[in-house]
């Protein structure tokens, strides 16, 4: 038991360094390990100061509780597919939203909605925060798990409605802080906001998950953050707005990577806006050429030089193993080969990196769009496997184009072009991708794992 | 519950923090972008501070039932959070085996 708050106050400020130098290290991956396991640490001394808290009872509770808590977060982490982590990460997201919320709500009824001012204003926030961040990653997680259509789920008046119940949750806020002590008042707000969170997700397209899942990461943050100037805690106040920076930073770094701003990419429903003008120019009398894996194969085996570019097409297949043994036969032969990673390819940021990773794909043969751009007017042979979007040259010649004037990896300058597709369905954007018609190009069309293994065997006997 | 602060040193904390973490997170390469995320998901899991003071000060069922939920919620995300980051990293090395770099 401890009694004095300063006791109190220093233990969770070690733990506040450990958190920061947990992120510190996270810029290296030679690092990054030992900062996770730092802020393990942090974590441990928090929750220990915390038991230690003088009054803490109903131990019986807090036991079956973390109990139970452990094994959900335990079997959930060790036994997910590393394809599946975008979802993963989502739902962890949404649970500490979902605790942020309701300790707000615990504090609203212990207080028996007595509020001081900034008490109420911290308690309808972390309320309408966490909420909109638990429902908004639940949904999230339901689209990249594809138990509703990843694509953009739209109806007529959706931002009028939106507007609408956030507008009366923000009300009511302001009421709270004004000091209304019904109950009504804050269970309303976590309902109005629990269905705008869903909502607000609904809309959104696959391609733009990255931007979601950072943002709500941000959110969870702040709403962590808001239930600390509730409880007085400065570690809470601290480690959530780390969180909150963190989020919102990577958001912005997303939405810039793809040139559009963060309000387009979340009331644009993007794939909605498919123009006319770039339809047309699919008519004009060129052909998508489709290939065999042994003519690639050959093609592949006397290139001096490779870019892979891998996207989304890639994960969904899981087929991260066979293209690294791929790119290993084509090294043995003496072909350069390096990977080009956009920064939107997948489902989240980095998505890419972590596929790679997990194939033993050292990250020094990792690029990214700057780098590996310069390096495609040299490459014979640009490899395209399931990416799509993020090589439209659209993005760079039509203003008509929803993509118009995103950052785009520039593989139609390479010699030529291998594009590993499942079918001519456009991605998710919706948007038809001119690459295809190039002369350059060629399609191999079939699932991604299933013409990568078709390419090493041919690649082995050719 | 770790003294008296007032709104306004609260909010200095906070925004000291914001400026802390903008210039932390700044130096995270790309490549790092899902760890960071997935290791920012675990630290927010840091609301089970809150969870705890809660459930383990709450004295009517109300208060231990929401309690009870957001604390399992919390160790969900802790828990999660930790193990997934951790996988991830695990993962990011240099050349498996010191071949073929010396090739070119």
């Amino acid at each position: 038991m401890i009694s004095d708050p300063d006791v109190l106050g220093l233990l969770y400020l070690v733990s506040i360094v450990c958190f920061v130098l947990a992120l510190r290290f996270l810029s290296s991956p030679k690092h990054a390990r030992r900062g996770n396991w730092l802020g393990g640490v942090g974590m441990l001394i928090a929750i220990g100061t915390t038991l230690l808290v003088e009054g803490i009872s109903n131990w019986a509770l807090i036991v079956i509780a973390a109990a139970i808590g452990s094994v959900v977060g335990l079997v959930g982490a060790r036994r997910v597919k590393m394809t599946a982590m975008p979802q993963m990460v989502a739902l962890f997201n949404g649970v500490g939203g979902g605790a942020a919320a309701l300790i707000a709500l615990a504090e609203f009824h212990e207080h028996g909605g007595v509020l001081t001012w900034d008490e109420g204003l911290s308690i309808a926030l972390s309320a309408l925060i966490g909420s909109i961040s638990f429902s908004g990653s639940l949904v999230a997680f339901a689209k990249l798990q594809e138990l509703v259509s990843g694509r953009p789920i739209v109806f007529p008046g959706q931002n009028v409605v939106n507007i609408l119940v956030l507008g009366v949750a923000a009300a009511l806020g302001v009421a709270i802080v004004a000091g209304v002590e019904g109950q009504w008042a804050i269970v309303t707000l976590i309902v109005l906001a629990l269905f705008f969170g869903v909502m607000f997700v609904l809309p959104i397209g696959g391609a733009d998950m990255p931007v979601v899942i950072s943002l709500l990461n941000a959110f969870t943050g702040l709403a962590a953050s808001a239930t600390g100037f509730v409880l007085d805690s400065t570690v809470l106040i601290v480690a959530g707005m780390l969180v909150g920076a963190s989020g919102t930073l990577l958001t912005l770094l997303m939405a810039k990577a793809m040139n559009r701003s963060i309000a387009n990419v979340l009331f644009g429903a993007f794939g909605q806006v498919q123009t006319g003008a770039s339809q047309a120019r699919a008519d004009d009398g060129r052909t998508v050429r489709a290939t065999t894996a042994d003519d690639v194969a050959v093609q592949l085996s006397f290139a001096r030089k490779v870019v892979v570019v891998p996207g989304y097409g890639m994960a969904v297949a899981q087929a991260q193993h066979d293209v690294r043994q791929l790119a290993d036969l084509l090294e043995e032969r003496g072909v350069d080969v390096k990977y080009a990673i956009h920064p939107v390819a997948g489902r989240m940021p980095g998505h890419m990196n972590v596929l790679l990773a997990e194939a033993n794909v050292p990250y020094t043969q990792l690029f990214e769009m700057d780098e590996i751009n310069p390096e495609f007017p040299q490459t014979d042979v640009a490899l395209v496997i399931g990416a799509n979007d993020v090589t439209n040259p659209a993005a760079r010649s039509d203003p008509g184009s929803p993509i118009y004037g995103m950052p785009i990896l520039d593989v139609d300058k390479a010699a030529s072009i291998i594009v590993m597709k499942r079918s001519m369905n456009p991605g998710f954007a919706g948007i038809d991708n001119e690459l295809y018609l190039d002369p350059k190009t060629t399609m191999l069309f079939g699932d991604a794992k299933e013409s990568v293994l078709k390419l090493i065997s041919a690649v082995k006997s050719s | 519950m770790t003294g008296d602060l007032t709104f306004v040193i609260e909010l200095t904390i906070l925004v000291l923090a914001a400026f802390l973490g903008f210039e932390v997170i700044s130096k995270v390469p790309t490549m790092l972008h899902t760890p960071l995320m997935s290791g920012t998901n675990f630290i927010h899991g840091i609301v089970i501070v809150g969870a705890i003071l809660v459930l383990g000060l709450a004295d009517d069922t109300f208060t231990k039932t929401i309690g009870f939920v957001a604390m399992v919620l919390a160790t969900a995300n802790v828990v999660g959070g930790w193990f997934v980051t951790d996988r991830m990293l695990e993962m990011f090395k240099r050349r498996p085996e010191p071949k073929k770099d010396d090739e070119r």
